[in-house]
């Protein structure tokens, strides 16, 4: 700029104020520039107050945080938000609250390769305390260029601390989780067992794995360790003794259908899941209580009986000729121990007569009894919380030839726990529930569907007191629980034929059979004949004994009350109407003319 | 100290009695407050990645005796020596910005530098006060001149330059020179509803890089909530002035400066605080306001408005730097990578406050009259 510019600009001082016009070019250049400055500097001040501000601010927090805070606590350092760490999976308790698995954090061992600086002599230190460690293939993973290579997963303290005191470098642990179950063996079917991963590969571990990792409280089962050790126990004696190559057995409280033990045998250390095999009969993970179907028996005329009384037109006292076995086609029915004799619904039950049972099936023809099967539930697989259930074999088209078998329990296969689930409905006045592994809370409402008046029930209840009384199982009854049941002896297909000595032997039972509250199930797969039992390996010989004894020791558990079974109100209520007994079977009726 | 006599014409004679000797006295103040803390400081820092213990120290006196030169000679300069040396500069700092989209060596995530022979530099750093002489003079042209398009023109040369810097990326810079471009604008006489608009604008764009970069999302969300996250620096800070109180544990006495990782760069304020005390923070923090207050002081009485604009720039971008560093270390605003200048390791930030400086000392010179013509 120059000094006659200078001039103006002192000039246009006064009239800062006017808005300048076009009309005076000059003064405009003068009063623009001098404006902008004018503009400049009163912004100058705003901006210049603004930053004073700020630095006073930072003067204040300075004081703040220097001598305000004195003597507070040292801010805690908050780690930053990771994922949060996979909550430990819910422990599985028995329905006392035991513990039958729960997650304990353990250290895994790992290796970078790339740090290892000797892979030979790590392979050398780690076998000392690792006695079983593969070093081959340890050796050979640490030579590849990866990042990381599990060494062991899931150490015990000890180990750990060994390894930790080699002070190889490279190698390092990672927290983990391992399902333990305190339990062992002992409810392996029900709980089933967890992978590596921690993720349920089956049983209850499996079904409910989602509820399991949902960080949920403990999942609390129907069943009770200390049943399941007496069944446990029981079976496995009768196994031992017969040189049987399985059993399996439950006990159910017949008004909740809580299965408060479950135990198949042969089982398994959960910790150490042997792999699946094709032969289910020797599987020890297969679970013969659901997966397992299987032809049951003679304990299916339990069924037949009260589907035969229950349509009306069989009558407890009619009687039914069974003196010569059946012939159907290539078919011959005949009686394991034949009486040869016209027989009422009570001896046909109490001796378990074949030949009886059919007869009483035909008054009710095969749809009747698909129809009764099928509200058993016996058409479809159970609904239970388990991820094993096996699918019932039935026959289709259901012929007469079908019906027949039925009758006395072969032409059709269905699990155990269908049986189980079926007799509990039979004994508690008429009602099927679904049978549960989860502990129903007391006041639960238990659902269930009649499927036979109480009064059959009750005549039920009657007749499978008489076979533990005076029948088949004489050795199913435990002094003071007044056990009832049937007895089963089924033969197993082997290849396409029934084979005479392969044979299931089971027995069904309830008791107090006054007033039903727990159904008691024994099966031993292929027991062999001894001298004790005169070479039988029937239900009756093998199976009950132990529901005798398995009733002995679980009544006092369950808090059963032992009674005398001699008692007159004892007596009188599971005593056959004496007044229709025993009539002759020339007095009986033959409706229907099944001769 | 060295003085000159009232009649002395020399170049240094009449730069002595014109220049803002407080300033000056100021800044070097605060360069030797900067070089105990650096000495403080960054010894743990160096062990700790393995450099010899006085590498940073050497390193920081290497740069900083340079700085102070630079800022001696270009404060030498006439306000169009400034100008000019601010175009040069201009123009080779958004070349090496350019070049390091290039040629950059990418550290922890950006590519700001580039490696020269003996040492490395940030060209963005350059930008800062380069940009802001060319702005206040591309401002004053076009108020002072008709017709010459200096808004548009400076407009976009400020797009250019933070794209660039955007695809660095350096978000830090961008800030940093947004909020000086917006105060020459304001003070330029930007309309005052504009000026409303643009901090709509200016708010808006906060608000989207929030959602739509997720670093400075997680920066907001850790200053507003300390519990979502990782802010330990911050922390730690804290617990430096903490533990510094009214007196502080006294230089090379401090316990928690070991745990702050950018103790001798971002953090160094609070090295200060465990050390020296508040005492001297508040020294520290009054010295830089004194620069601060005072440049806008000399500024306001420029008879130019290239001086006050340019000057102004220079003392925004000195101020706002030393705030928002100050500011970050005591948890008063988001952490934002910046130098507190002249303190502050680093030796680009040193060499381009030098300059600024210098360019700032040059311009608030005592002058008779307006100064020369545009």
């Amino acid at each position: 700029m120059t000094d006659a510019h200078l001039s103006l600009t002192g000039f246009d001082m006064a009239g800062l104020d006017r808005a300048p016009t076009r009309a005076e070019p000059r003064v405009r250049y003068q009063s623009r520039t001098q404006t902008a400055l004018e503009q400049g500097r009163a912004r100058l001040i705003v901006t210049a107050a603004l930053f004073s501000i700020a630095f006073g601010a930072v003067g204040l927090k300075l004081v703040d945080a220097t001598v305000l805070s004195q003597g507070a606590e040292p801010q805690a350092t908050t780690a930053a938000t990771a994922k949060p760490p996979q909550a430990g999976r819910a422990d599985i308790v028995d329905r006392n609250g035991v513990l039958l698995a729960t997650s304990l954090s353990t250290q895994s061992l790992y290796a970078d390769p790339k740090l290892v600086i000797d892979p030979v002599e790590a392979v050398q230190k780690l076998s000392k305390v690792l006695p079983d460690l593969n070093g081959e293939a340890l050796l050979a993973e640490l030579r590849t260029p990866k990042r990381f290579v599990w060494v062991r997963r899931n150490l015990t303290p000890r180990q750990q601390y060994e390894i930790n005191r080699l002070g190889i470098p490279g190698f390092a642990f990672q927290r983990e989780e391992r399902r333990v179950y305190p339990q062992g063996s002992l409810v392996a079917h029900v709980v089933g067992f967890s992978g590596v991963d921690n993720n349920g590969l089956m049983g209850i571990e499996q079904r409910y794995d989602q509820r399991l990792r949902s960080g949920e409280g403990p999942l609390r089962l129907s069943v009770d360790v200390r049943l399941q050790h007496v069944l446990r126990k029981e079976i496995g004696a009768a196994i031992e003794e017969f040189r049987a190559i399985g059993g399996a057995g439950m006990i159910m409280d017949v008004r909740t259908g809580e299965l408060l033990a479950m135990v198949s045998l042969p089982d398994f250390d959960p910790h150490n899941p042997p792999p699946p095999q094709q032969e289910q009969d020797t599987d020890p993970r297969f679970n013969r209580n659901t997966l397992g179907v299987y032809e049951m028996g003679s304990t299916f005329k339990i069924f037949n009986t009260a589907m035969a009384l229950e349509s009306g037109r069989v009558r407890l006292h009619d009687s039914f000729d069974a003196t010569k076995p059946i012939r159907i086609g290539r078919h011959m029915i005949s009686d394991f121990k034949p009486e040869a004799r016209w027989m009422d619904v009570v001896d046909i039950f109490k001796h378990s007569s074949n030949i009886g049972s059919v007869r009483m099936a035909a008054e009710v023809g095969p749809a009747g009894q698909r129809d009764f099967m099928a509200k058993l539930g016996f058409t479809r697989p159970v609904s239970l919380e388990l991820p094993e259930l096996g699918w019932p074999m039935i026959p289709n088209p259901w012929r007469e030839v079908n019906m027949m078998t039925i009758s006395f329990g072969h032409g059709m296969s269905v699990s155990p726990v269908h049986l189980v689930a079926a007799t509990a409905g039979m004994v508690n006045g008429g009602i099927l529930r679904q049978p549960t592994l989860l502990k129903r809370e007391k006041g639960d409402e238990v659902p269930g569907t009649r499927v036979i008046s109480e009064k059959t029930s009750d005549v039920v209840r009657k007749l499978m007191r008489t076979v533990v009384m005076d029948g088949t199982a004489t050795r199913a009854d435990a002094a003071g629980y007044v056990v009832g049941g049937k007895t089963g002896t089924a033969e197993k297909v082997k290849g396409r034929a029934y084979s005479g000595s392969y044979r299931i032997s089971s027995f069904v039972g309830a008791f107090p059979m006054h007033d039903p509250r727990y159904v008691v199930y024994v099966m031993v797969d292929e027991p062999k004949g001894n001298k004790q039992t005169f070479g039988y390996a029937t239900g009756g010989w093998v199976a009950a004994p132990a529901i005798g004894r398995i009733v002995a020791q679980a009544g006092p558990i369950l808090g059963v009350r032992p009674v005398d079974a001699n008692a007159p109100e004892i007596v009188h209520a599971l005593a056959i109407n004496p007044q229709q007994s025993a009539p002759g079977p020339q007095l009986a009726s033959f409706p229907g003319g099944q001769r | 100290m060295m003085t000159f006599a009232r009649t002395d014409h020399s170049i240094l004679g009449r730069w002595w009695w014109t220049v803002d000797r407080w300033t000056l006295a100021a800044v070097i103040l605060i360069a030797m407050i900067g070089v105990v803390l650096i000495q403080a400081a960054s010894p743990a820092v160096a062990e700790r990645i393995g450099l010899s213990t006085f590498h940073f120290i050497e390193r920081h006196l290497m740069m900083l005796l340079p700085a102070l030169g630079i800022m001696m000679g270009v404060s030498l300069l006439s306000p169009r020596g400034v100008r000019r040396l601010a175009i040069l500069l201009l123009l080779g700092s958004i070349g090496g910005i350019a070049l390091t989209l290039i040629v950059g060596v990418e550290i922890k995530g950006a590519t700001r530098w580039l490696h020269l022979p003996g040492l490395s530099l940030q060209p963005s750093e350059f930008v800062k006060p380069a940009f802001a002489v060319v702005a206040a003079w591309l401002f004053a042209l076009h108020r002072n001149q008709e017709g010459f398009p200096g808004i548009p023109i400076v407009c976009g040369l400020y797009l250019l330059i933070v794209s660039l810097l955007l695809m660095q990326p350096d978000l830090g810079q961008t800030f940093l020179l947004t909020a000086v471009f917006a105060g020459q604008f304001f003070l330029a006489g930007l309309p005052i509803l504009l000026v409303a608009v643009l901090v709509v604008l200016g708010i808006s764009g906060l608000v989207a890089a929030y959602f739509a970069l997720p670093h400075v999302q997680s920066r907001i969300d850790r200053f507003l909530d300390p519990g979502s996250g990782d802010n330990y620096q911050v922390a730690r800070a804290m617990d430096a002035f903490q533990n510094g109180g009214l007196w502080g544990t006294g230089p090379g006495q401090g316990t928690v400066k070991m745990s702050i990782p950018d103790s001798h760069a971002d953090f160094i304020f609070a090295v200060a605080g465990e050390e020296l005390g508040l005492i001297w923070c508040l020294a520290i923090a009054a010295l830089f306001a004194f620069v601060v207050i005072r440049s806008f002081g000399r500024a306001f009485n420029e008879q130019s408005l290239f001086a006050l604009l340019a000057a102004s720039g220079l003392v925004m971008q000195f101020g706002l730097q030393a705030l928002i560093n100050m500011g970050s270390t005591l948890h008063l605003v988001p952490t934002k990578g910046m130098t507190l200048p002249f303190i502050s390791y680093g030796g680009s930030s040193l060499l381009a406050l030098g300059i600024g400086m210098g360019m700032l000392l040059a311009l608030t010179r005592r002058r008779v009259g307006p100064g020369e013509p545009l």
